[in-house]
């Protein structure tokens, strides 16, 4: 394992796993971000997030998914320091708009940015649901007693327009980390040839962009709406 | 018809006396240069002037001055090769640069391509990659029969592409990270593609990619612009197979 990771192709073969997993992850929550959206009652939303508190496969998943995170960024500060490690005198005059995209060469910075924004995001909304719960109201939906979480969320949008922009910001770094990300997981993995060259840099532009209007469309409709 | 004459232009060169000197720009005024001439001619006539006026010639490396043989190199405003596509220094012609153009000529810059004099770096390192593993050492015995081993026409076509690479270092010189991936992809694809190269393509797929991190190069991250900057256009389709071969190979050891 030592000896795997300590080759260039395995370093990136986590990257890509971390990644993948990660690309999955972004799945499930938006698609239960966007019953926000679709109740104004917040009964459908509260119902979702209850779900996913319970659950017991959620549950396992959880302390997955923040070891997931976790190696995905702290890896990619070292990738990055070894790369640059590897040419010690920098170009004078440099044009590599012609030969790449802006997001393929700048995804550490997007990353940072997502990290950014996924710190205050996780202040926000998962302390506090985890931690502090007592904080929040009850509602009871079906005869059961849950936190009420839409307006946790809903709240934090109607209140602040600032906030808004910052999730919709957040939704769109995402979607460009994406653009060059999803494609690259497979490529690394090695699952690509002449034919799904094309074909996962669709489904990845496709995804990057559902990702970010989806995730950018409900701080949107709460700012328009309300 | 005649070629235009590019009246005046500004040289921008790096100049570094030797591989343990620091190195830095010096910009040189060439005038009346004919757009139909190449690259290196251009340079030529630059070194003419320069060694006239009693100043050391830059140093470069040419060979062929055909396209083939990989040997010329410099990273011509901001990209490796120059300003044009598929071509290598040698077949770019000054019909590419304006008049009174200040263009800039650096070395390739890598942890790996130590510079020894001006613009030539040491590409030592690729031989280094090739003896880890890129040849075939079991016996095949005589000249087989033409169609006795038989090969899938898109294997062929696919090998011959991945073995069109003539390890000029372009792609080590376009990447961010200073990877060699495209090369060390291009050199185990055209072998593992063809029945001779299967026979030992888990071995030479761990042995050169462990050459290549030894060595110094960086790490890929799909940016592309490797195959986009290559003179024979190799495919990253071919770091793709790499990927896959390297850890097929892991896997079953």
């Amino acid at each position: 394992m030592s000896k795997f990771l300590a080759a260039s192709i395995g370093r990136k073969f986590l990257m890509s796993i971390t990644g993948l997993f990660l690309v999955a992850f972004i799945a499930v929550h938006l698609i239960i971000n966007l019953m926000l959206i679709f109740d104004d009652s917040g009964e459908l939303f509260n119902l979702a997030a209850h779900f996913m508190a319970t659950n017991p496969v959620i549950k396992i998943m959880e302390p997955l998914l923040g070891l997931g995170f976790l190696i995905h960024i702290l890896w990619s500060f070292y990738l990055e320091y070894q790369n640059w490690r590897a040419r010690p005198v920098k170009y004078n005059k440099k044009d590599a708009s012609t030969s790449s995209t802006w997001a393929s060469r700048n995804m550490l910075v997007l990353g940072a940015l997502v990290l950014v924004f996924l710190i205050i995001h996780i202040i926000n909304f998962f302390w506090v649901i985890k931690f502090e719960p007592h904080t929040l109201d009850t509602v009871i939906i079906g005869g059961e007693e849950m936190e009420d979480t839409y307006t946790l969320v809903s709240n934090l949008f109607k209140g602040s327009v600032a906030y808004c922009i910052f999730y919709i910001l957040g939704g769109l770094l995402l979607g460009f980390h994406l653009s060059h990300g999803f494609w690259s997981a497979f490529q690394t993995l090695g699952i690509n040839n002449n034919h799904w060259m094309k074909r996962w840099h669709v489904l990845g532009y496709i995804y990057a962009v559902i990702v970010a209007v989806g995730f950018s469309v409900i701080p949107l409709y709460f700012l328009i709406k309300f | 018809m005649a070629d235009k004459i590019l009246k005046k232009l500004n040289i921008k060169v790096w100049r570094q006396k030797n591989a343990a000197s620091k190195g830095k720009f010096e910009t040189y005024t060439i005038e009346n240069i004919s757009t139909g001439s190449s690259f290196l001619e251009m340079m030529d006539i630059l070194n003419n002037e320069l060694i006239e006026k009693g100043i050391d010639p830059i140093a470069f490396d040419h060979d062929c001055r055909e396209g083939i043989c990989g040997t010329c190199s410099l990273y011509i405003n901001g990209r490796p090769h120059g300003p044009d596509t598929e071509v290598t220094t040698c077949q770019l012609h000054m019909r590419k640069f304006k008049d009174g153009e200040t263009i800039t000529v650096e070395p390739w810059r890598a942890a790996a391509f130590p510079v020894i004099k001006d613009l030539v770096v040491d590409r030592t390192a690729f031989e280094k990659i090739l003896q880890a593993g890129g040849f075939i050492s079991v016996n095949t015995g005589g000249v087989p029969d033409a169609n006795a081993i038989p090969v899938a026409y898109e294997d062929a076509e696919e090998a011959m592409d991945a073995a069109a690479c003539i390890g000029c270092g372009a792609c080590v010189a376009a990447c961010k990270n200073s990877s060699a991936m495209l090369f060390v992809s291009a050199k185990v694809s055209h072998l593992a593609k063809l029945p001779q190269g299967k026979v030992e393509a888990k071995k030479r797929a761990l042995n050169m990619v462990a050459k290549m991190d030894e060595l110094g190069f960086g790490g890929c991250t799909n940016t592309g612009a490797c195959e986009v900057e290559c003179p024979k256009s190799i495919s990253i389709t071919n770091i793709a197979r790499l990927n896959r071969e390297y850890l097929g190979a892991r896997l079953s050891k």
